[in-house]
């Protein structure tokens, strides 16, 4: 490998040797094509025709006034698909594409990046593998239909408790034995390096627009700027717009599960150690012998027991914060923002919401938050209903 | 403290190594279970400390290291049977594990605490060579012997820079995947072996799909110094889980049919 791959301490390539050549060899592309004129202009093109881009940063008045200060949201949720997975599909697609590749691999947990996967498949004709555990798949079914619609196959993975560390692990094994022809598309800024450097350069548009927008609309920079955080990839892709920006607070949420008892949530940088999980080393939810613990949250998408890497730094920096929300919390967030606004949060992105509404009282009226809206509810309804039934 | 230098020294022939894990499906069932592969032939105990997420291995030690858990495996208990196994009988044992265990206990003090109960080196299955300096200074400074994979898609100044820090035996993973018992042996096989002949004078054990006694026969004839065979030993537990005394019967017989083979096919 060209590059160490480290954030502080953090990050680095812990695989088996057997994956070192497709890592050194994914390096190799994204450094090769991710600023050739020709691989941008293209990208570029199929950000704004194909998903969507840019998206709007949207005033929410009636929910800023619910929580008593301004609450901006950037709408990723608009973006073709449903989430900001989109970014990172197209990015790593067309190197894909670059690179020769014809068969594409992925993991999922709330199903958003598999269909992003799946769309990227279909679009540039690749035969696509979508790996998404069963107790997932049972929960957000909506999304395994749209990605078998899009002509992707999914595999039900059975291990563990069928969420996203599970699907990671099943992807892992069958990548291994695939190397040679076989693209592993990496749906957040975790696992081993490169991936966390890929998925938060192609996230980085979002917090880049945002920034832009922020000073085109409101006349300056937020002081903060919240998003939630699962393995961290819509979070780092806002971040980093706003690192220079010493002033705005960078706030990412993860999931508080129903307690912040062991196994009861996915709050791994609130309450994990460090330890090397999926290729890197990374705050990790885990006993004290090095065993992963299970997760629990509402939300699929966060449901996972380690973190990308470059958020474990920001945590000990302090350049970010890292708070988590719980499901209760979630839910009214979800409720509030539906009913308030008529937009549908997904639930991931219902937390960053939720630690807006539950700490409401910290912030002055003239605050002004931006939160990275990174997903649509749709595929969250049922859910939100087997919880929150509705009263007709 | 019997080595692997000593051990392939006096060997004509290629070395019988079966993989098990500790603690699979219990502690006792597991110590008779590898006190029979001893008696049976086994010139090396392969041994893996069970995981929670090994992304390295398929379904049959997936399955293997959920029932040792199961059943209460950790750290203390592992350390506990390797040191029965050593009074048992003075066998090399190479560890196969997963880093953030090695990691959690402490990496110095983990190589201390398994080379004193009778370890003779750890195979960190996702650590790449990379960052083999985060382990073998301890490694070797404890008294073990380093071990670290090759597989079909390592590049040449790759092998050779894998060699230059092996000191016990390097294990090469006869094919592309996660470990399992398949019914033909890679084709890469061969060549890897000639190939990492040319680049080292460094043991070479192999592993990884090897099923059969004409398996082990193939790759000690190809020149390996060691057969490794893991998913097919962790099946016979599997499959006889309600029948200790056959486990131990169909456990033994395999291991004697391979040995005797390989026996035939003295180097
Ligand atoms: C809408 C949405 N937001 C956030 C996430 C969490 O991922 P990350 O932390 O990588 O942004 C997901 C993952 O599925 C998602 O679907």
């Amino acid at each position: 490998m060209k590059y160490k791959g480290r954030f502080g301490n953090y990050g680095g390539f812990y695989v088996p040797e057997v994956l070192i050549p497709a890592l050194e060899e994914l390096e190799d592309a994204f450094y090769h094509f991710y600023e050739n004129p020709q691989f941008v202009k293209e990208l570029d093109e199929l950000y704004k025709y194909y998903a969507g881009r840019p998206t709007p940063l949207y005033h929410a008045k009636r929910f800023s006034e619910i929580v008593g200060f301004k609450v901006y949201l950037k709408r990723e949720d608009l973006l073709h698909g449903g989430a900001h997975k989109v970014n990172n599909t197209l990015g790593q697609g067309l190197l894909a594409k670059y690179m020769g590749k014809k068969k594409l691999i992925a993991e999922t947990g709330a199903g958003q990046h598999g269909l992003a996967t799946a769309m990227i498949g279909a679009l540039f004709g690749m035969e696509t593998k979508i790996f998404m555990g069963v107790t997932d798949i049972d929960r957000q079914s909506v999304n395994v239909h749209k990605m078998r619609l899009c002509g992707a196959e999914v595999v039900a993975v059975e291990g563990g408790t069928g969420t996203l560390k599970d699907a990671i692990n099943d992807a892992l094994r069958y990548w291994t034995a695939h190397v040679t022809d076989t693209f592993y598309l990496f749906g957040s800024a975790a696992g081993p390096h490169p991936y966390p450097a890929i998925v938060k350069h192609f996230q980085s548009c979002i917090g880049k627009e945002a920034r832009q927008q922020c000073i085109d609309q409101i006349g300056g920079l937020p002081d903060m700027v919240v998003a939630c955080v699962g393995g961290g990839s819509n979070a780092i892709g806002i971040f980093s717009g706003f690192y220079d920006d010493k002033n705005v607070r960078l706030i990412g949420v993860e999931a508080g599960g129903m307690s912040l008892e062991e196994g009861k949530n996915a709050a791994t940088l609130a309450i994990g150690k460090v330890g090397i999980l999926h290729g890197a080393k990374a705050y990790l939810l885990q006993d004290k012998e090095g065993q992963v613990y299970d997760t629990e949250s509402v939300s699929a998408g966060l449901d996972y027991a380690a973190v990308g890497p470059e958020h474990c730094l920001l945590k000990d920096t302090k350049r970010a914060e890292y708070f988590a929300a719980h499901d209760e919390d979630v839910l009214n967030a979800f409720e509030t923002l539906t009913k308030s606004e008529g937009i549908i949060p997904a639930l991931e992105s219902s937390h960053a919401l939720a630690f807006l509404m539950t700490h409401k009282n910290d912030f002055s009226p003239d605050t002004i938050a931006v939160v990275n809206l990174s997903g649509r509810g749709d595929k969250d309804v049922s859910i939100v209903e087997k919880h929150r039934p509705l009263k007709q | 403290m019997k080595t692997y230098k000593q051990l392939f020294s006096q060997l004509n022939r290629a070395a019988l190594i079966p993989f098990f894990v500790i603690g699979d499906p219990d502690f006792d069932t597991s110590l008779e279970i590898v006190k029979t592969a001893i008696d049976s032939g086994a010139d090396i105990l392969e041994l893996g400390i069970p995981f929670s997420d090994p992304i390295a291995d398929g379904p049959a030690i997936q399955k293997a290291d959920i029932r040792s858990m199961k059943s209460g495996m950790n750290m203390a208990k592992a350390l506990e049977f390797i040191q029965k196994i050593k009074e048992y009988k003075d066998i090399p044992i190479g560890l196969l594990m997963y880093y953030n265990l090695v990691f959690q206990y402490g990496i110095k003090k983990f190589f201390g605490d398994f080379h004193k109960a009778g370890v003779n080196s750890v195979l960190v299955a996702d650590l790449s060579i990379d960052d083999a300096d985060e382990i073998t200074e301890p490694a070797l400074s404890s008294g073990l012997d380093t071990v670290f994979m090759v597989t079909p898609n390592t590049k040449s100044d790759r092998m050779k820079l894998i060699a230059s820090k092996t000191t016990g035996f390097i294990y090469t993973v006869s094919v592309l995947g996660v470990t399992g018992s398949r019914n033909e042996l890679s084709n890469q096989i061969d060549g890897l072996i000639a190939k990492l002949k040319k680049i080292t004078d460094v043991p070479i054990c192999v592993g990884f799909g090897i099923s059969s006694p004409e398996h082990a026969v193939s790759v000690a004839k190809a020149g390996a110094n060691g057969v490794i065979i893991g998913s097919k030993i962790v099946s016979f537990v599997e499959n006889n889980l309600e029948n200790k005394s056959k486990m131990k019967e169909d456990i033994s017989a395999f291991l004697k049919q391979v040995k005797s083979a390989i026996s035939d096919n003295k180097s």
